[in-house]
């Protein structure tokens, strides 16, 4: 929304968003949490209040056509892209494509944790989907893996939904996750960070019934007989996001193999002229109010390759 | 006496050294802003935080409403506050910032919708 709006602020008069949800605003809708804006707004914001506020200024701006439930399925370098919506297959040809795809969750299978598949184990944001928008617990007592922020606001909201959350575990000396996200998602609740120590085990046969716990060395090497466990029925899993940039290697863009974020000499560029990929698609940010800033870049720099005249 | 807190108001996480008697701040170091002052002046005092949660719907677009309380209520207070949410529905199409329950649990806080919802 953001790179759409600075489009049509830096004179691109026709703009078509896709969104593949029913709902503009992406992830924010379900990052209930306060934390958003303070950049860019000068306010605390939640998720919702955040993507509602560019809804608005989206919807009042008629040179931006917005298609919910469509789904981009295909991209040529050529700018060609085919989207599905209800009913239809629509193909277009675009002068500038900016690709706002964002992330998806590294799973369990992605890590190795041995052990058994039973029920209970959750990626950390689709657990978040689940409580904050389908109004589903899902267990009653939680370990979580990872101190990532989405680990940290989920061990958070899980404990006031009042699931225990027994600990969170990270294998690094320190949290990845944001310093404040430390003391009141975790500290506030009581919640053990466990630094330094790994998942070594699932159990359970139906569902999950408990981890196995082990420290680790600065190798990332198990310590002989620090081991011990703890009885759950829930497992989330909060180990990094993966920028989702399968439309851009389908058009024939470059692509880091070992981030999955376009191959580019700066910020937003891919490597075929005109297609821009912004926010979570280009590299994982921390904060959305940056992802805002970079996005409205994104915008700039598309309205440019369209030769509209940089602003003064 | 003297003790290290980590300020929770924006991303930054400043490192506060805070020298208090009880609930009164005698002095601070560490903030690189006014917020931080307030913000251990209050945790001190009073720790708040704000609370955000979702409350169910009947009827509407989506299936949970995202809420959030008007303004930060005291910390103890915020499990009394999610038993007491778990009892609101919400029934009718709301608008963003409309106030869902009017001084919450007593606390002169309210509690406020998010984002708007129309009919499913």
């Amino acid at each position: 929304m953001a790179a759409a709006l600075a489009a049509r602020a830096a004179g691109v008069e026709d703009v078509l968003l896709l969104e593949r949800d029913q709902h503009l605003g992406g992830i924010l809708n379900q990052c209930i949490h306060p934390g958003f804006g303070l950049h860019h707004f000068k306010a605390e914001l939640t998720g919702p209040e955040y993507a509602d506020r560019f809804a608005g200024l989206v919807k009042a701006d008629p040179g931006i056509e917005v298609s919910l439930r469509s789904f981009a399925v295909k991209l040529t370098k050529d700018k060609e892209l085919s989207y599905l919506r209800p009913g239809a297959l629509e193909e277009i040809k675009a002068r500038s494509v900016i690709l706002a795809t964002g992330c998806r969750e590294r799973t369990r299978e992605m890590i190795p944790i041995p052990g058994s598949r039973p029920a209970g184990i959750y990626p950390a944001g689709l657990a978040q989907k689940m409580v904050n928008m389908e109004g589903w617990i899902p267990g009653r007592e939680a370990v979580i893996v990872g101190s990532g922020d989405i680990g940290l606001i989920m061990a958070r909201r899980m404990a006031l939904e009042g699931v225990t959350v027994k600990a969170v575990i990270e294998i690094q000396k320190v949290s990845r996750g944001l310093v404040r996200n430390v003391v009141q998602c975790l500290e506030d609740f009581g919640i053990p960070l466990y630094l330094q120590h790994r998942v070594s085990m699932i159990h359970g046969r139906d569902r999950v019934e408990k981890v196995s716990v082990v420290k680790v060395d600065d190798e990332l090497k198990d310590v002989p007989g620090s081991g011990f466990t703890l009885a759950c029925d829930t497992v989330l899993v909060s180990v990094g996001l993966i920028p989702e940039n399968e439309l851009l290697e389908m058009a024939g863009g470059e692509i880091d193999r070992k981030t999955n974020t376009p191959v580019a000499p700066e910020v937003n560029l891919t490597s075929i002229p005109g297609i821009f990929a912004c926010g979570n698609a280009c590299k994982v940010y921390d904060l959305a109010d940056w992802v805002t800033r970079d996005s409205e870049l994104a915008g700039k720099m598309a309205a440019e390759y369209l030769g509209k005249a940089p602003e003064k | 006496m003297k003790r290290r807190m980590t300020c929770i108001e924006c991303p930054k996480g400043c490192q506060l050294e805070i020298e208090a008697d009880g609930a009164r701040l005698i002095s601070m170091s560490g903030h690189e802003c006014n917020r931080g002052n307030l913000y251990a002046k209050q945790e001190i005092e009073a720790p708040v935080r704000t609370l955000t949660t979702s409350v169910l719907t009947r009827g509407l677009e989506l299936k949970m409403l995202p809420v959030r309380s008007s303004r930060p209520i005291p910390k103890e207070k915020l499990f009394a506050a999610m038993d007491a949410v778990k009892l609101i529905t919400v029934t009718s199409p709301v608008k963003a910032g409309a106030v869902i329950a009017p001084d919450f649990l007593g606390l002169g806080v309210d509690l406020v919708a998010c984002r708007g919802l129309g009919k499913a």
